[in-house]
This record gives structure tokens, sequence and C-alpha cells, in this order.
């Protein structure tokens, strides 16, 4: 006969594995990334990051230079829902965003 | 053309008439209709097409309300260019009042025709900071030097905008 505690290990130890993994797929944050485009304007650009993130002048500033010598910069990471939020305020703002998960 | 602010407006006085025509050709210049590329661009994707459940619930939610706003920003924009006829006399200089609260919209306008016009002519990066190009030759360089202008505006507006914004975000 197993005892209690066994049956109650043998039990748990799956779910929690189960929910660990389920908790990490919900919790996988999402990136939110703007691509470089020639045709906006660097002012414009760091004051739709101003605008759409609430950075502050030279963070924004900061981003935008990536984006303009990388090629792209990763805004924000996050949940999906608040993601998909940002890239369409920014495709609102007719930058070149995109929403991809990490990893 | 001289630009400055004007009790709370952004006034362009002195247009000639040629820069009137080209500011009268800014609601028309957003349309991407039959240029795939403008479109394509002014409707870019928002993720990867590994997405393609996300982009296809894009497509039916989120798109129509980005059309909707681009919409109304040309409209407004539309609306205040209406000024431009007003005095009668086709060569005569004129004057613009933009009112401070359709800078957005004006920003918005002008962005997506400078996309528009770039995607339809597909300008390399050289061209458009070319800014030592030799006089208008071609429809292309006509497109060109209409991208570089609604640039400056924009740029004259976002200055504005910042000059009298009562605080964004500090460090």
């Amino acid at each position: 006969m197993q005892l209690f505690s066994e049956i109650i290990n043998g039990i748990e130890t799956p779910v929690i594995a189960e929910e660990t993994e389920t908790k990490e797929a919900l919790d996988l944050p999402w990136n939110v990334i703007v691509h470089n485009d020639p045709v906006n304007l660097m002012s414009y650009v760091t004051m739709v990051f101003q605008k759409v993130f609430g950075y502050p002048k030279e963070k924004a500033e900061m981003h935008m230079l990536e984006v303009h010598r990388k090629g792209q910069s990763i805004l924000w990471s996050g949940v999906r829902e608040r993601a998909e939020l940002f890239v369409q305020q920014l495709h609102g703002y007719l930058l070149l965003a995109t929403i991809e998960r990490t990893g | 053309m001289e630009i400055f602010r004007n009790n709370g407006m952004l006034e362009i006085s002195e247009i000639d008439p040629f820069l009137a025509e080209l500011l009268r050709q800014i609601p028309v210049s957003t349309n991407p209709e039959s240029v795939p590329a403008a479109e394509q661009r002014l409707f870019s994707s928002p993720a990867g097409p590994d997405e393609k459940e996300l982009c296809a619930e894009w497509k039916v939610y989120v798109e129509p309300e980005l059309r909707r706003l681009f919409r109304t920003a040309t409209e407004t924009v539309e609306s205040d260019l209406r000024q431009l006829g007003e005095n009668g006399k086709p060569f005569a200089n004129s004057t613009l009042r933009i009112p401070q609260e359709n800078s957005e919209a004006w920003l918005n306008a002008l962005n997506q025709a400078r996309l528009a016009i770039a995607a339809k002519y597909d300008f390399t990066e050289a061209e458009l900071c070319d800014h030592y190009r030799s006089p208008i030759g071609s429809r292309r360089d006509l497109s060109l030097f209409q991208v570089n202008f609604y640039g400056f505006l924009q740029e004259f507006i976002l200055r504005e905008m910042e000059c009298s914004a009562p605080s964004m975000p500090d460090e």
C-alpha cells in the first residue's frame, strides 16, 4: 500500500509541471519592434515614442537613433494584449512596427 | 513663403501658386488606391509571416479603424485647405491658417502623403537625403520635391507643437 505522501507527490508532480508550462506560455513576453523607414522624420519618430510610450525625450531619441542606425529597436516588452495595443497606436502614426514573441 | 504662429494658429503666408497647388495635392496624395506599394506601406503587417492568426485578426478589426483614422485626418486637412481658394485670384499668393488643434491631423495627413508618394516612386534613402538635387525636370523630381516640402511642413508643425506643449515627460 502506498503512503499518502507518495500518492500526493505522485499526483502533484505532473500537475505542477503542467501548470508551470501553461504559466510560462501565458507570460511569455512579446516585443514591440519599430523598424527603420527612410521617409519618416527623426523628429516625428521621437515625438511618437514620447506620446505612445510616455518616454522622456532622451530615451525616445535613443530608440529613434537605434532604429535609424541598426534598422530596428525593441521599444517595449510585455504581455501580448498591451503589445498589440502599442503596435496599433504606432501604426496609427504610420510607423513600421511589429509585435514578436521573445525567445 | 513665411511661417509663424499667430493667435494659436499656425499661419503660412505668401504661399505662391506653385506651393499652394502642392498643398492642395495633400488629400489626393494620401490615397494609396491603385498603388499596391503605397497600400502596403500605409497598412503594413503588424507581425511576421508566422503569426497568421494575429495578422488575419488585424485585417478584420484594426485595419478598418486605421483607415477611419487616416480618412478623418485627411478630411480635416482638406477642410483647412479650402482657405487657399478663397481670394478668387488664381495667381495671387495665399495665406493658410491651421488651428493648433488640427496640428496632429496635419502631421498624419502629411505623413500619409509622403509615405504613399515615396512608395509609389520607390525613392531610395540617398534620393530622399539629396538636398542638392538639380532642378525639377520630371514627374519623379516633382514628387521628390513634394515629399521634401511636406517634410519641411511637418518639421515646422512639430517644432510648434513642442513649443506649445505644456509638458512632455522629462528625465
